[in-house]
């Protein structure tokens, strides 16, 4: 039944993905891969979260490197300056950018399509240009250091530590999704994106579930963020510019939109990518453009859906 | 049950609806008939709240609900169908219906998030609820078949089965009968009969002539915006405006003429 089948793809999924993470470090020679592998779990877990709100809810966020530049900065400054513990630093974080997502998800969530994408690269480009500007607070342009994560006195350093609580914290998010998407929240959510209108008259709050979607991406974010800020120990307003917005949306659009997994796909290849690419030196970015709208053209609904699609079709 | 005094609706220049009024008693079929553009949809999407009157009131189960938004509506037990499909492509035909049964589901987030077991129960239960609708309907053989993949026919009744799956008192059909060949037309029909024998309220918007003259116990004539005439089939058939409003004034004359 298809029932069963959901249930087992699910947890067969998440079993999946806790294999790849145990047995990944014995593919991987040195620290900087294992460098790599944390930015990868910790994009994978900003686009697990992003793709609640654009692949299911159907709602554009062009700005959601702002809600993980928060986190991020909310971590250095609560720890760097004002000597807060680490894991209160990040829940604080995580509830500041909650609420700030909620107060501006309302007004913003009310436009639609180019329009909220107007409005939401709008947000971005501003939390960015005030984590420029308060440069007592946040170092300005130069960016600021942040100490190490401690956690009742025991310290996490080394990039081989932050690859196992990444990878956690990953598994958590993708687990915390699935269990989401399949909840009357969940379907309520695809029903944004199916029909608004029906949702409505089937009692959808649709204003509600949307600022819901918004408020639960931004938390992700956030939260990966501060992550981000105690592994890299340094964060610079980069970390919120639109660039990394746009890098986030595609990787969701890449691995699949509405896929928890493709998600994490998505962010695995667009992370690791570019660090293969080097070997094509000054072509690397006409490289990774190639691969980009060749797989947008093989695979239109997004790798990890249409590779499943395939594999469907070979097995019958 | 239903009550909409003076309602009216313009846009911009143009008066869909205008100063309509009528009652609709619980347990009956109800139809709003009229020529194309006679503005029987826009009625059905200021009762159901998509639209906000210009003017006028609609009170539902005897409280004013001039101005709610639809969910609003769905929440105190009116539910509706679309004559353009408003189905959840990107869902299965059983999901389409399980979001039906939101307004019962448990939406708490934090519990949904974490997977617990009390929110697993409730969906077994929608789920199972949802199988039932779908066989009311007769969607057997669709229950898991993605909606996107279903014809037109059966995008129809799956409309009407999630509809039903918040257990409304009102139901509102938007042409169910639209683009349906004489045989799926008489399922629909004895399906609208079921649902009334089971106690919902039916209004319904139909061109089909003889489903409307089957099904309904009253019949409302609009044409131009406005109510031209209110009553049985009987009473509708043989009234001389309906008559000039659907064949034309020669038409109606002739009819008075042989009357006479």
């Amino acid at each position: 039944m298809r029932l069963r089948g959901l249930m087992q793809a699910r947890t067969g999924g998440l079993l999946a993905l806790a294999l790849v993470i145990a047995v990944l470090p014995l593919a991987l020679p040195n620290n900087f891969y294992y460098q790599v592998a944390v930015l990868v779990g910790l994009n994978a877990i900003v686009c697990v979260g992003l793709n609640l709100l654009i692949g299911y809810a159907g709602q554009i966020s062009l700005g959601h490197a702002g809600f993980f530049g928060l986190g991020a900065y909310a971590s250095a400054v609560l720890t760097a300056k004002f000597g807060w513990p680490a894991p209160l630093a990040l829940v604080a974080g995580a509830t500041g950018v909650a609420l700030l997502a909620f107060v501006l998800a309302r007004p913003i969530l009310r436009l639609k399509g180019h329009y909220l994408a107007m409005a939401t690269l709008g947000m971005g480009i501003i939390i960015s240009i005030v984590i420029n500007q308060e440069i007592p607070l946040t170092g300005g342009p130069d960016g600021m250091p942040v100490p190490g994560f401690a956690l009742f006195g025991l310290r996490l350093t080394g990039d081989r530590t932050w690859y196992w609580i990444v990878g956690g914290l990953l598994l958590l998010s993708v687990w915390l999704s699935l269990n989401l998407i399949e909840s009357p929240v969940g379907r309520a959510f695809r029903a944004l994106h199916g029909s608004e209108v029906a949702a409505e008259t089937v009692g959808i709050d649709t204003a509600r579930f949307k600022v819901l979607a918004f408020v639960v991406s931004a938390v992700f974010a956030a939260v990966a963020g501060s992550a981000f800020a105690h592994f890299a120990g340094f964060v610079t307003p980069v970390e919120a510019q639109f660039l990394r917005s746009i890098e986030f949306v595609t990787m969701v659009v890449f691995g699949g939109m509405a896929s928890v997994f493709g998600a994490v796909v998505g962010a695995a290849v667009l992370t690791a990518l570019p660090q293969i690419l080097t070997a094509f030196h000054d072509y690397e970015m006409i490289a990774l453009g190639v691969v980009l709208i060749g797989t947008m053209i093989l695979m239109p609904r997004g790798m990890l859906p249409s590779l499943a699609a395939l594999t469907r079709r070979w097995m019958r | 049950m239903l009550s909409v005094d003076r309602l009216r609706k313009e846009f911009g220049g143009v008066q869909a609806v205008v100063e309509v009024s009528f009652a609709i008693e619980a347990g009956r079929i109800h139809s709003i008939i009229g020529p194309n553009g006679a503005g029987k949809t826009t009625l059905f999407n200021l009762v159901n709240g998509l639209y906000a009157p210009s003017g006028g009131r609609v009170s539902f189960l005897g409280c004013d609900v001039t101005g709610l938004r639809p969910y609003e509506l769905a929440a105190r037990g009116m539910a509706r169908t679309f004559q353009n499909l408003q189905v959840f492509f990107n869902m299965s035909a059983l999901e389409n219906v399980m979001v039906g049964c939101h307004l019962k589901s448990d939406t708490r987030l934090l519990p949904s998030m974490l997977g617990w077991p009390s929110i697993a129960r409730g969906d077994r239960a929608t789920r199972a609820r949802a199988v039932e609708l779908l066989h009311e309907v007769g969607l057997d053989a669709w229950v898991d078949a993605d909606a996107a993949a279903m014809p037109y026919g059966a995008l129809k009744r799956l409309e009407i089965a999630r509809a039903l799956a918040a257990e409304p008192k009102l139901l509102l059909l938007d042409e169910p009968a639209a683009g349906l060949n004489p045989t799926e037309t008489r399922e629909i029909d004895r399906l609208i009969q079921r649902v009334a024998a089971a106690g919902v309220t039916v209004l319904l918007v139909e061109h089909d002539m003889r489903l409307v003259m089957d099904v309904s116990d009253r019949i409302i004539v609009l044409n131009f915006g406005r109510k031209l005439a209110e009553g049985t089939a009987q009473e509708v058939r043989r009234n001389p405006e309906v008559i000039a409003a659907y064949l034309g004034t020669a038409a109606a004359q002739g009819a008075g003429s042989r009357h006479a």
